[in-house]
């Protein structure tokens, strides 16, 4: 049982989604702005949050940045807009994943399963903790510090890092980690990894418009270091 | 050639030769007017000349003249005239003529004949080894007071009043100086024609040129229209024709303006209404496709009536229909209003096909002969799309026919064949099935398009092909349908290898 903040305007959309869920064993709380959504946050302290991007009052996209300034629970946009801009500026704002509205109870439960277990899981292999430059990866604690200060990472952005670190100088095709770290089967989004990637240097790198650990390698995608 | 019957080149023509004639004609009616001057001159200067020396020699001849007395008198006129050159002869009573020389001066028979009967002086011109000659025929008559008859009035004059004239002194010269004088005359003409001629050219294309100019610009101007610049206007100066004519342009191109824009605008007006329309209904299923997964579970519990779990399995499979057709409603209208970007990504072709086929359950069903290794850059979601409604197409249309019992249908076999060359890769998806309706064949890739009018409405929405269509074409690439020569839809999908971004 996972207890859910769904963050949507529409009544119906978020009976509908609520009726889902429960029916699939969930627990949901409903709020119908961005402004309650980050009171009940603080309130009612969800393992992950539903969130709508087209609100009255504080958007859905500043909604996201809200939380993200003080929490790195995981976030899913619900977006009934298929306008890809909203969507890409969504994932940049610290969105970890996207369902585009009409959505089965199903997708959405898929959807928030795969956002969830990349807080629970390390990467493929690797040692348990390792020290890349400045980075120290703490693969049991689930942490990451840098010149010794722990960076505050959202649940993708942490399994991104661990997935590629285990394997360093090893480069993943942007396909390849949509199915490792985000678990999408299909021809997903490639944006939700490039969209990730950017976050993640805004982090850990000194210069990430000229990154050292998560380099581009281009044509093909992804791999870490060499430093 | 097609210059030549130009307006230009008519209007000159029209003028030089309106300019060539009237200079023409004047210069005939003058040259006329001269030469008629001159010969008429010649010829009564020649008379008065011929009548004052036989005024003063005719005395001399006896009353009625021995043929030695008209030879005198024909000598001394040819002497006489030897300043115009005549010669002279001289018949007396319709004699033979006399002359000085042995030879006869030329004369025309015609003269001869009027001046046996004449009374008064006579002169003919006429032509004689390619000079014009002119000859004169004075007869001399009793009753004249200078006449050689009048000094011996009482006997023959008197006796035959009103008879044929006694004498008749005849003389012909040459003309062929005046012949020059009026030749001089011609030329003359003929030179002031050549320069109003030119003057008149000249003259004619700026004419031209003036009229032509509004023609010109209306011409340039319904290229421009024709072109697609509808709002072009041409500049309206004067009141003659042709700025009526450049009025009239101006008003039809501002209401071809008018009527494109009225259009373009009620057809936006109705993309975007169909887009609004599927993005209200997006909100409403929404909430229903939340709960479709709810109403299967009831229904399949066996706890409901037979008929409400029958009502709850309609509802939520047409539920899931309807949403596919909005999201295709919505995907169309997004190409319609050109909002569709391509992500383009280098990709490996065989993992691209495998794993469409895999993600839908389909790689037992469907054969792909795709070369390893085989990449190319192209927006791997999109080519998704496509790679699926073709082969889900197949899939529904391969083997033996739908109507079939489905115990009896065999499994369609449907072939993605993957080949490249340079620069282009093209996907063929091949079945056995029926093939196309040869009526059908052009309309494939038109929306809500079905095979069969009698198949079933759940297969698709109508559109998938119309998507994958849109989405060649986004990619620079093509999609076109087929029949295979051994039956079976043959459908191909033409990519560039590098589509420009």
């Amino acid at each position: 049982m996972t207890r859910v903040l769904v963050i949507e305007d529409d009544p119906a959309v978020r009976r509908g989604v609520s009726v889902g869920l429960r029916h699939r064993g969930h627990e949901t709380v409903l709020v119908a702005t961005g402004e309650e959504g980050l009171a009940e946050l603080v309130a009612s302290a969800p393992e992950v949050v539903l969130l709508d991007l087209m609100l009255p009052g504080m958007s859905g996209l500043e909604t996201c940045r809200r939380i993200r300034a003080f929490s790195q629970v995981p976030i899913v946009i619900l977006s009934a807009r298929d306008d890809d801009v909203d969507v890409v500026v969504g994932l940049e704002a610290g969105a970890d994943d996207y369902v585009v509205k009409p959505a089965s109870a199903e997708v959405i439960e898929a959807r928030m399963r795969a956002v969830l277990r990349r807080t629970g899981h390390a990467g493929p292999t690797g040692q348990p903790r390792g020290q890349y430059g400045d980075l120290l990866v703490d693969r049991i604690a689930l942490r990451v510090l840098k010149h010794g200060e722990q960076v505050a990472m959202a649940p993708t952005e942490l399994k991104l890092l661990l997935f590629l670190s285990a394997a360093p100088e090893q480069t993943f095709s942007r396909q390849q980690l949509l199915e490792q770290v985000w678990e999408h089967s299909f021809h997903g989004d490639y944006r939700l990894v490039d969209a990730c990637v950017m976050r993640l240097r805004a982090k850990i790198e000194d210069d990430p418009r000229n990154p050292r650990y998560v380099q581009t390698v281009r044509g093909f995608g992804y791999r870490f270091g060499p430093l | 050639m097609k210059r030549l019957r130009g307006l230009r080149a008519q209007l000159v023509l029209v003028f030089l030769l309106v300019s060539v004639l009237s200079a023409l004609t004047g210069a005939m009616f003058t040259f006329r007017q001269g030469r008629d001057a001159i010969v008429d001159g010649v010829q009564a200067d020649a008379l008065r000349e011929l009548r004052g020396h036989l005024a003063f020699r005719a005395p001399d001849l006896p009353a009625d003249p021995a043929r030695a007395d008209l030879r005198t008198l024909a000598v001394q006129l040819d002497l006489a005239g030897s300043g115009r050159g005549w010669r002279t002869a001289l018949s007396y009573r319709g004699g033979s003529l006399v002359t000085a020389g042995p030879q006869a001066p030329p004369l025309p028979a015609s003269l001869r004949a009027r001046a046996a009967t004449a009374t008064t002086a006579l002169a003919q011109r006429f032509h004689r080894d390619g000079t014009p000659w002119l000859a004169v025929a004075l007869p001399v008559t009793a009753t004249n007071a200078d006449s050689p008859a009048a000094t011996d009035a009482d006997d023959g004059g008197t006796a035959r009043p009103n008879d044929l004239p006694p004498l008749v002194v005849y003389a012909s010269f040459s003309l062929a100086s005046q012949q020059r004088d009026v030749e001089a005359l011609a030329t003359a003409v003929r030179a002031g024609a050549l320069p109003v001629a030119l003057v008149s050219v000249v003259a004619a294309l700026l004419a031209a040129g003036r009229l032509l100019r509004p023609v010109r610009r209306l011409r340039t101007a319904a290229e421009q229209v024709a072109g697609g610049a509808l709002d072009t206007r041409v500049t309206v100066s004067g009141d003659d024709e042709l700025a009526d004519l450049g009025r009239t342009f101006n008003v039809m191109s501002a209401t071809l303006q008018a009527d494109a824009a009225a259009l373009r605008d009620m057809e936006a007006r109705a993309r975007r209404f169909a887009a609004d329309v599927s993005h209200e209904l997006r909100t409403p299923l929404a909430a229903m496709a939340a709960v479709t997964g709810v109403l299967d579970a009831d229904a399949g519990s066996g706890r409901l009536d037979p008929l409400t779990a029958e009502a709850l399995r309609l509802v939520a499979d047409e539920t899931r229909s309807l949403t596919r057709l909005v999201e295709d409603l919505i995907e169309v209208s997004r190409f319609d209003a050109g909002a569709a970007v391509l992500n383009l990504d280098e990709v490996d072709l065989r993992e691209l096909v495998v794993k469409t086929l895999a993600v839908r359950h389909w790689q037992d069903r469907v054969r792909a002969e795709v070369p390893a290794g085989l990449r190319a850059r192209l927006d791997p979601r999109r080519v998704d799309v496509i790679l699926a409604n073709l082969v889900g197409n197949a899939l529904r249309h391969g083997g033996t026919q739908a109507n079939a019992p489905r115990h009896e249908a065999t499994q369609a076999s449907v072939l993605v064949r993957v080949t490249a060359d340079a620069d282009r890769v093209a996907v063929i998806v091949s079945d056995d099935g029926p093939g196309i309706p040869a009526a059908l064949l052009p309309h494939v890739f038109d929306r809500f398009t079905k095979g069969d009018a009698a198949r079933t409405r759940s297969e698709g929405s109508g559109l998938g092909l119309a998507i994958a269509a849109e989405n060649a074409r986004l990619h620079g690439g093509t999609l076109t349908a087929a029949n295979a020569p051994g039956g079976g839809a043959v459908l191909t999908l033409v990519l560039p290898r590098n589509p420009p971004s």
